[in-house]
C-alpha cells in the first residue's frame, strides 16, 4: 500500500511540476506571440513619433509652395508635388481602363480555358516582380525605344483643333514615360481589385438582364458594372496609393537631380486656367517625384537635409493617409449597399 | 433603328467627326540637334510675382558633380528670375557629361577637367562645335575622418603609391611607418568623373591609373558619408564638398615634392594663388554653339558669367580673378555672333 | 404592309450589327487582359536580348562576358580599363540583407499570426490588422530614411559599438535588414494567418479533447498542418526582401564589398542598378549590358521563389479544399 501510494505522490508531484512549467511556457507562448503582434504597432509608433519630431517643424506653407535649392532652409516640395500628381494621374487614367477592361474579360468573357490560365498565370507573376524591374522595362521601351532614335531623335506633331502637342521620339526622360512605366506597375493591382468587385455580384441580376433580352455587353456595361464600381473604385485608390510611393523606377526612368520647374511650368491649379497649353506640355516635360525628392534630401551629408526629408516625408504620409481613407469609406459603402 | 440607338449614333458620329476635323495632320519632325522642342511662351503667359516673363525653353546642363553646385546655384536663382525655362541640371560625371555632349544632346556640359582629344575629335566628326567657358577654381581635396590624428600630410609620391593601379596597400603603416597599423578604407569618384581622370593624371601619372579596389561613386554624398563613417577612412572629392562638411573630415596637406613638411592645406587663398598644387585645376563649361541660337541659353550663360563670381564663392569654390570672367565673356561673345 | 416585309431584313441588319458590335467590344476586352501578357514579354525579351542572346549585329552581356566569370569572379569594376563583371560581392550583399531581414522578419511575423488566429479576440485583431496594413503601406524611402537616421545611431550603435565594441558603419547591412524585416512582418503575418485559419476546426477540437494545452495544439498541430502555407508566406515574403530596393539603397550604402560582415556597408543587385540610373549610360555600351545581366539575374531569383511559392500555396489548397 505504502508503494502504491508513494507512487501515487509521486506521480501527483511529477503532475504538478509538469502543469507548472507547462504554465510557464503557456504563458511565455502567448507572451511571445503577443509581443510580435504589438511589435509592428510599436514600429509605427516610433517612426511616426521621430519623423514628426525632426521634420514637424520644418513642415510650413512656404515649404509646400517652394523649390529644392541649395539651402535646407529654403528648399521644398514643390516639384515633386505637381511631378507626383502628374505622374499619378496619367498613369491612373491609362491603368482604369485597361485593368477594368481585363478584369471584365477575365470575369465575363472568358471564365474557362487556357487563355484563361494563362493571363492569371502572368498576373500572379507580375505581382512578384521587384519594382525595379519595372523601372528596366520603362527605361528600354519608353525612354530609349530600344535605341531606334538614338543618333536621330524626332519630333511627332500631332495638330488638334487649336493647338498642336509636340511628342518626342524617343519619349527620354518625361513624365510620359514614367506614368507608362507606373501603369505597368499599378496594372495587376486594378486587375485584381476589380475583379474581386465583379465577382460579388451574384450571378441572378446577369441572368435577369439575359431574360429580358440584353446581350453580353448591355449586360455589362448597364447591369454589372455599375454596381461593381464602388469596389473598382476602391481597388483604383489603393493602386495609386501605391504609385505614389515608388521610387526605384521613376529613378530609372530619370527624374532629374535638380530640377526648379513643375511640369508644363504649371504651378498652382490657377495657372491651369491662366495658361492651357501647360496641360499639354506637362506630360512631356522634365520631372521629379515627391519620394524622390525625399531620397535625394536623405543622401545629401548636411545635416539640415535630414529635417526637410523628414518634413517631405510627412507630407508624403499624410498623402497616403487621405487615400487609405478614402478607400475604407468607399469600402465600408460597398459593403452597406451590396445586401443581396 | 430604335431612337435610343440613333441618338448613340448620333454621339459617336459627331464625336469622330470633330476629331476628324481637329485631328488634321500628325507629322514627324526631325528634332533640334540639341535634342530639345522648341518651346514658345505663348501670349499672356503665366504670372509669378508681378513680372510677366516672356523668356521660355529648356536648357540641359550635365556632367561633372564638382561643377554641380555652381550650375545648380545658377540654375535656382536664374529660374527665380525667368520661371518659364526650364533648367535640368544633372550629374553623369564630366566624362558622361561628354558622352551625351558630342552626340549633341546637351546644351551645357559641366567639366572639371578640359574636353580630350578624343572626345574633340567626336565632336569634330559630329559636326558638333563648342566654346570652352572657365569659370571658376577647384581645390581637389584629399580627405580623411577627423577622428584620424596620425595623417596631416603627404606627399604626391605617397599618394601615388597609394591610389595606383595594383597597389597593394591595405593599412596605414603600409603607406608610412610611422603610421599606426589600421585599415586603409578608399572612396572616390567613379571612372566618369573628371576629378577621376584630372587626380589619377596628375598624381599616378597617367590618367586611369588607379587601384580598383575603392569605392566609386558619382554621387560625392556617397564618397563625403563615407569618409564620414570610418576613421580609417580616406576620399578625394571638390573642395566645395570639404568645406560644407569641415567639422566631420579633414583634407590633408599636399606636398609637390618629396617634403613632407612643405606640405600646403587646400584653403581659398592657397587654391587661388596656386600654392596648393598640384591638385588646384579650373573649372569649364563646354557649350554647344548650336544651342546659342536659342535666346534662353544666352541669357542664362550671360546670367551665369555675371552672377559667377559671387555664387561661385557662396558654394565654397574659387572664383577667378575679374579678368578671367572678362574673358569668357568675351568668348561667348565671339560665339554668339558666329 | 412593307414595314411587315421589311422588317425582317432590318432585324436582320440590327443583329448582324450588334453582333458585330459584341465581337469588337470582345476583341477589345481581350486586347486589355493580353496587356499583362504584352508586360512580361516585354520585360522577359527586353532582359535576354540584352543579356543573353542579342539580334544580331549586336552582341548580348554574356556573349562578351563569360557566365563563369559573371557568377564566381569576386570584384565588380565594369568601368575601369581592368574590367571585371564578377557579380558575387552583389550576391553576398543582396542574401545578407535578406538573410537578416528572414531571421528577424520570419519569426516574429509567424509568431504574430499565431497569435491573431489562435489567441487574438475580434477586437484585437480589428486593432492589430489595420496597423499592419498600415506597415505594408509605408513607402520604402521612409523605411530608408528611418534606418538611416534612428536605426543605426540610436539602436545598433549604441547596442553593438558601444557595449560590444564592434566598429558600425554608418551605412551597415544590419539597419537595412532590420527595416526589411518591418517591411516583410505584414506580408508573413496575413499569408501565414490565412493558412492558419484554414486548418479545419475538427484538428483543434481533437487535440483539445486529447487533453492538449494551446501551446500544444499551436506548435504541435496547428503550425505543422499548416506548414505548407506557411512556407509559401514565408518564400514570398524573402523573395520581396531580396528585391527591395531604396531602404537599402539608403541604409546599407553603396560600397560592394564581399563580407558577411552586417556592420559594414555593402552594396546590394537593387542598389547597383539604381546607382547606374544616375549616370546616362550610353545605349549599347558594356556598361549598360552590365545594367541588364544583374537585372536579369534579380527576376530569375525572384521569379523562381514566387513560382514555387504559387505551387506549393496550390498543393496546400488542395488538400484543404
Amino acid at each position: 500500500m505504502s508503494a502504491a501510494s508513494g507512487g501515487t505522490m509521486r506521480d501527483l508531484l511529477h503532475v504538478r511540476q509538469r502543469s507548472a512549467r507547462s504554465r510557464w511556457t503557456e504563458a511565455g507562448f502567448e507572451w511571445v506571440c503577443a509581443c510580435s503582434t504589438w511589435f509592428g504597432l510599436a514600429v509605427l509608433i516610433v517612426l511616426l513619433a521621430g519623423v514628426l519630431w525632426q521634420g514637424a517643424s520644418w513642415l510650413t506653407w512656404s515649404f509646400l509652395t517652394s523649390y529644392d535649392s541649395r539651402h535646407p532652409e529654403q528648399a521644398g516640395v514643390l516639384a515633386g508635388l505637381w511631378g507626383s500628381f502628374w505622374l499619378v494621374s496619367l498613369a491612373t487614367i491609362l491603368a482604369v481602363p485597361v485593368g477594368v477592361g481585363a478584369a471584365i474579360f477575365l470575369e465575363e468573357y472568358q471564365t474557362k480555358g487556357w487563355l484563361r490560365t494563362l493571363i492569371e498565370i502572368n498576373l500572379s507573376n507580375l505581382a512578384g516582380v521587384p519594382s525595379i524591374v519595372y523601372g528596366i522595362l520603362g527605361m528600354a521601351v519608353f525612354v530609349k525605344m530600344f535605341g531606334t532614335f538614338q543618333h536621330d531623335p524626332k519630333v511627332l506633331q500631332i495638330s488638334l483643333i487649336f493647338t498642336t502637342v509636340d511628342v518626342p521620339l524617343p519619349f527620354g526622360r518625361t513624365v510620359l514615360s514614367g506614368a507608362m512605366t507606373l501603369t505597368l506597375l499599378i496594372l495587376p493591382i486594378v486587375i485584381v481589385a476589380s475583379r474581386e468587385a465583379l465577382r460579388a455580384i451574384p450571378a441572378s441580376l446577369r441572368h435577369a438582364s439575359y431574360a429580358l433580352g440584353a446581350t453580353h455587353w448591355q449586360t455589362v456595361r448597364h447591369v454589372v458594372l455599375p454596381v461593381a464600381v464602388p469596389g473598382i473604385v476602391t481597388g483604383v485608390i489603393l493602386a495609386v496609393a501605391r504609385a505614389v510611393g515608388e521610387t526605384a523606377p521613376l529613378l530609372m526612368i530619370g527624374a532629374a537631380v535638380f530640377v526648379a520647374r513643375s511640369p508644363g511650368g504649371i504651378e498652382s491649379p490657377g495657372d491651369i486656367l491662366r495658361n492651357p497649353h501647360g496641360i499639354l506640355e506637362a506630360p512631356f516635360d522634365n520631372f521629379t517625384a515627391l519620394p524622390i525628392q525625399i531620397y535625394n534630401w536623405v543622401s545629401r551629408p548636411e545635416p539640415e537635409y535630414r529635417h526637410v526629408a523628414a518634413a517631405a516625408i510627412l507630407v508624403l504620409l499624410a498623402v497616403l493617409q487621405v487615400f487609405n481613407i478614402v478607400a475604407s469609406v468607399t469600402r465600408s459603402r460597398m459593403r452597406r449597399q451590396a445586401r443581396w | 433603328m430604335t431612337a435610343l440607338s440613333a441618338h448613340r449614333f448620333g454621339h459617336f458620329f459627331a464625336l469622330g467627326a470633330l476629331l476628324l476635323v481637329g485631328f488634321s495632320g500628325c507629322s514627324v519632325k526631325s528634332a533640334d540637334v540639341s535634342g530639345q522642342a522648341q518651346a514658345a511662351a505663348p501670349n499672356g503667359s503665366r504670372l509669378k510675382g508681378d513680372t510677366t516673363d516672356t523668356l521660355a525653353g529648356k536648357v540641359e546642363a550635365d556632367g561633372s558633380s564638382t561643377v554641380y553646385p555652381i550650375t545648380q546655384a545658377v540654375a535656382e536663382e536664374f529660374t527665380k528670375l525667368h520661371p518659364q525655362v526650364a533648367v535640368r541640371v544633372n550629374i553623369a560625371g564630366t566624362g558622361g557629361g561628354f558622352k551625351r555632349f558630342k552626340e549633341g544632346d546637351l546644351d551645357i556640359c559641366d567639366a572639371s577637367r578640359p574636353i580630350e582629344k578624343a572626345e574633340r575629335d567626336a565632336c569634330i566628326k559630329n559636326k558638333v562645335s563648342f566654346i570652352e567657358l572657365p569659370i571658376g577654381i577647384d581645390g581637389l581635396s584629399v580627405v580623411v575622418n577627423s577622428k584620424n590624428t596620425w595623417c596631416e600630410s603627404l606627399t604626391v609620391a605617397q599618394l601615388k603609391l597609394l591610389w595606383q593601379s595594383g597597389s597593394k596597400i591595405k593599412t596605414w603603416n603600409e603607406l608610412d611607418p610611422s603610421f599606426p597599423n589600421e585599415k586603409i578604407v578608399l572612396y572616390g569618384p567613379d571612372t566618369d568623373s573628371g576629378t577621376f581622370d584630372y587626380f589619377t593624371e596628375v598624381i599616378c601619372g597617367k590618367k586611369g591609373n588607379s587601384r580598383t579596389d575603392y569605392t566609386p561613386s558619382s554621387n560625392d554624398n556617397v564618397l563625403i558619408q563615407g569618409v564620414q563613417g570610418n576613421p580609417g577612412a580616406i576620399g578625394y572629392f571638390g573642395y566645395a564638398y570639404y568645406v560644407l562638411n569641415k567639422d566631420s573630415l579633414r583634407a590633408l596637406k599636399i606636398a609637390p615634392g618629396s617634403d613632407k613638411s612643405a606640405g600646403v592645406a587646400p584653403t581659398d587663398e592657397t587654391i587661388l594663388s596656386g600654392k596648393y598644387a598640384p591638385l588646384s585645376r579650373p573649372l569649364f563649361l563646354y557649350v554647344n554653339k548650336k544651342s546659342l541660337d536659342r535666346p534662353e541659353v544666352v541669357s542664362f550663360l550671360r546670367f551665369y558669367l555675371e552672377r559667377g563670381p559671387g555664387l561661385v564663392k557662396e558654394v565654397h569654390y574659387i572664383p577667378l580673378p575679374e579678368s578671367g570672367y572678362a574673358a569668357s565673356r568675351q568668348r561667348l561673345k565671339i560665339g554668339i555672333e558666329d | 404592309m412593307t414595314t411587315a416585309s421589311n422588317a425582317p431584313l432590318d432585324l436582320k441588319r440590327h443583329f448582324s450589327l450588334m453582333r458585330a458590335r459584341e465581337l469588337a467590344i470582345r476583341c477589345g476586352l481581350l486586347g486589355c487582359a493580353l496587356a499583362s501578357v504584352l508586360t512580361t514579354t516585354g520585360i522577359i525579351y527586353v532582359l535576354v536580348t540584352e543579356a543573353l542572346v542579342a539580334v544580331p549585329p549586336e552582341k548580348a552581356f554574356f556573349q562578351e562576358v563569360s557566365p563563369v566569370e559573371f557568377f564566381t569572379a569576386t570584384q565588380w569594376t565594369p568601368q575601369f580599363e581592368d574590367k571585371h563583371f564578377g557579380i558575387l560581392p552583389l550576391l553576398v550583399g543582396t542574401f545578407l540583407v535578406a538573410g537578416i531581414a528572414a531571421v528577424i522578419g520570419l519569426p516574429i511575423g509567424l509568431a504574430g499570426s499565431v497569435y491573431l488566429s489562435e489567441y487574438a479576440s475580434r477586437r484585437t485583431r480589428n486593432i492589430v490588422l489595420p496597423i499592419l496594413e498600415i506597415l505594408a503601406g509605408i513607402p520604402t524611402v521612409v523605411y530608408g530614411f528611418f534606418a538611416l537616421v534612428f536605426v543605426t545611431p540610436y539602436v545598433l550603435r549604441p547596442i553593438f559599438q558601444g557595449l560590444f565594441g564592434f566598429e558600425v558603419n554608418v551605412f551597415n547591412a544590419a539597419s537595412a535588414g532590420i527595416v526589411v524585416a518591418i517591411m516583410i512582418i505584414p506580408i508573413v503575418t496575413s499569408l501565414s494567418e490565412d493558412a492558419l485559419r484554414s486548418v479545419p476546426q475538427a484538428l483543434r477540437e481533437a487535440a483539445y479533447a486529447l487533453g492538449a494545452t494551446k501551446y500544444q495544439v499551436s506548435s504541435r498541430v496547428v503550425v505543422p498542418a499548416a506548414l505548407s502555407g506557411i512556407l509559401a508566406s514565408f518564400l514570398l515574403a524573402i523573395s520581396r526582401a531580396v528585391g527591395e530596393t531604396m531602404a537599402v539603397a539608403i541604409a546599407a550604402g553603396q560600397s560592394p564589398a564581399l563580407t558577411l560582415n552586417p556592420f559594414q556597408s555593402i552594396e546590394t543587385m537593387t542598389g547597383f542598378i539604381v546607382n547606374v540610373s544616375f549616370g546616362d549610360k550610353p545605349h549599347g555600351s558594356l556598361d549598360w549590358k552590365a545594367l541588364f545581366a544583374v537585372a536579369m539575374t534579380l527576376f530569375v531569383i525572384t521569379l523562381a521563389m514566387n513560382v514555387i511559392s504559387q505551387m506549393i500555396m496550390r498543393r496546400f489548397r488542395e488538400v484543404y479544399q
